[in-house]
């Protein structure tokens, strides 16, 4: 097998297993908005990176988290409903991102690639860049796993019992920008948060327990991601899309099982 | 009344817009006491008791609470996300300070034992506040404040629901601060009433509540009556009209 292919796989891999475990906390607190926005908003943080000359992948992670922090921020003052908060940041950083693209014409970027992703031109280093963020956010979710569950159980609950609330969602929230930031590049803005959403809500079909289902989720997208890829190596189609289709694919086939399975029941 | 204070606020005021929700309020818990809020929707019991809580900010006015003081809340109504799977012990184990009560215990106290393994999606609402009552429980608390806590509960759960409620505070000496529309399952264990309607319109015991001219105005009679009835503590008599007068001695 093809060095590029080894490469794809494994970088695949790592965003799946993450993607899992903090994509079922974006379904189970409704963030699917927000993760949009973020990824939305790291296409300014490239355009930002290719302005000033700096390391994209950084350039990308401190737009990125500063992204994140903002929008914390400003849904703490409520002065206009969240998701048209979103809406608007969403779109504006999207096309202040592109605007930005292309009007600086120093350097040919590859536009669709960050749009829609590139799982076959990952490099050694970006696959350093998702193991360091994989670890990291591994290491913080077992810290934190029942703080998170917590807060997202109850809140208020939580905030008369004690727990630093602000704290453990600001904490979850830069995990997920951190998230986006390192996969963009691979699964692209427009689908980072698929695989965020779809491998979750898949795994709540059989699920029990929110262990569970984070678990099942990190599987479903592993199976997405292999099959995507599988995908594009025998019909040469775009990665980004065939791995979205295939957690689709697993998505329909749960929901038919499950509506079998309770027909049998009844 | 000697005993000490658990938790106060003094003059609270609060506006959502340009509607004044809260005018200079001020409440007061004593240890051991139970202090029951009333008064017409909308009037301001749930934001009074969540600025009590600490979860909305008074434009004006101050919290303060004993050092250290342990609350068990129970909320209105728990909206748990349909994606989220979780079963009854689960949730319960994931209060803080779990473990200082041990769950079995609370479980037996609040008779959910059979419930543990079912998803928190799958119970009744009777069961549902028996639940976040096991919740407020396993706090070890010292005040419990519970917001309307008979919600959804139907009629023969209520009245049982109620009487949990009073072995709790019983064996666990805790103050009591509740919002509660069930006057006549309420009132005969309630040390003070508040009658709130964005300020407050009377408060004292029951039964000198029940002939506030405010009260009436806002309740009726019928509703008054019912203050005056179930509360069986004979510190009064009644004049040749029937109107309740003041006993001299208590």
């Amino acid at each position: 097998m093809n060095d590029f292919i080894v490469r794809a796989l494994a970088a695949g891999l790592l965003i799946a297993a993450i993607s899992g475990l903090l994509g079922s906390f974006v379904v189970w607190r409704r963030m699917s908005y927000f993760g949009d926005t973020l990824a939305h908003s790291s296409l300014l943080g490239i355009a930002f990176g290719i302005l000033l000359d700096v390391n994209l992948q950084l350039a990308v992670i401190t737009s990125a988290l500063l992204f994140a922090a903002m929008l914390l921020l400003l849904q703490r003052n409520k002065t206009i409903a969240t998701d048209t908060l979103l809406g608007i940041l969403s779109h504006s950083t999207l096309a202040f991102g592109l605007l930005i693209l292309a009007l600086s014409n120093t350097v040919q970027v590859n536009l669709a690639g960050y749009l829609f992703g590139d799982l076959l031109t990952v490099s050694m280093t970006d696959i350093l860049w998702i193991l360091a963020c994989s670890i990291v956010t591994s290491i913080v979710l077992l810290r934190f796993w029942n703080g998170f569950l917590t807060i997202t159980v109850h809140e208020e609950l939580a905030l008369v019992e004690g727990v630093a609330v602000e704290r453990l969602k600001a904490l979850l929230v830069m995990l997920i920008a951190l998230l986006i930031a390192v996969s963009m590049k691979i699964v692209g803005v427009l689908l980072i948060t698929a695989l965020l959403i779809i491998p979750p809500a898949a795994a709540r079909k059989l699920a029990r327990t929110p262990e569970q289902m984070a678990l099942g989720a990190s599987v479903i997208g592993c199976i997405a991601v292999s099959g995507g890829l599988l995908m594009s190596w025998e019909w040469d189609t775009p990665a980004g899309p065939s791995v979205v289709v295939t957690a689709c694919s697993v998505f329909l086939l749960l929901t038919l099982v499950q509506s079998l399975r309770g027909e049998s029941a009844q | 009344m000697n005993r000490p204070c658990l938790i106060e606020a003094s003059d609270i005021s609060v506006t959502f817009g340009q509607r004044p929700v809260l005018q200079h309020v001020s409440v007061k818990v004593h240890e051991g006491e139970v202090v029951t809020l009333i008064g017409p929707n909308g009037a301001g019991k749930t934001t009074l008791v969540r600025i009590m809580l600490g979860l909305v900010k008074p434009q004006s006015g101050h919290v303060q609470r004993r050092d250290g003081l342990r609350i068990g809340y129970m909320p209105q109504k728990l909206h748990i996300e349909p994606t989220l799977p979780i079963t009854v012990r689960r949730f319960l184990e994931l209060a803080r300070h779990a473990g200082k009560t041990p769950i079995d215990d609370v479980l037996e106290e609040v008779r959910i034992g059979h419930l543990l393994d079912q998803q928190m999606r799958a119970i009744s609402g009777g069961e549902m506040q028996r639940v976040l009552l096991a919740r407020a429980l396993t706090q070890a608390p010292q005040l419990l404040v519970l917001d309307e806590p008979a919600q959804g509960v139907d009629v023969s759960g209520q009245a049982e629901l109620y009487e949990l409620i009073n072995e709790i505070r019983t064996r666990h000496r805790c103050g009591v601060l509740m919002i509660s529309h069930d006057l006549h399952l309420v009132m005969a264990r309630t040390d003070e009433v508040i009658c709130l309607n964005h300020h407050i319109c009377c408060h004292g015991r029951p039964e000198q509540v029940s002939i506030d001219p405010s009260f009436l105005a806002l309740f009726g009679r019928k509703e008054a009556e019912s203050l005056a009835i179930y509360t069986h503590r004979h510190n009064h008599h009644h004049d040749l009209t029937g109107h309740i007068v003041e006993s001299r001695h208590e």
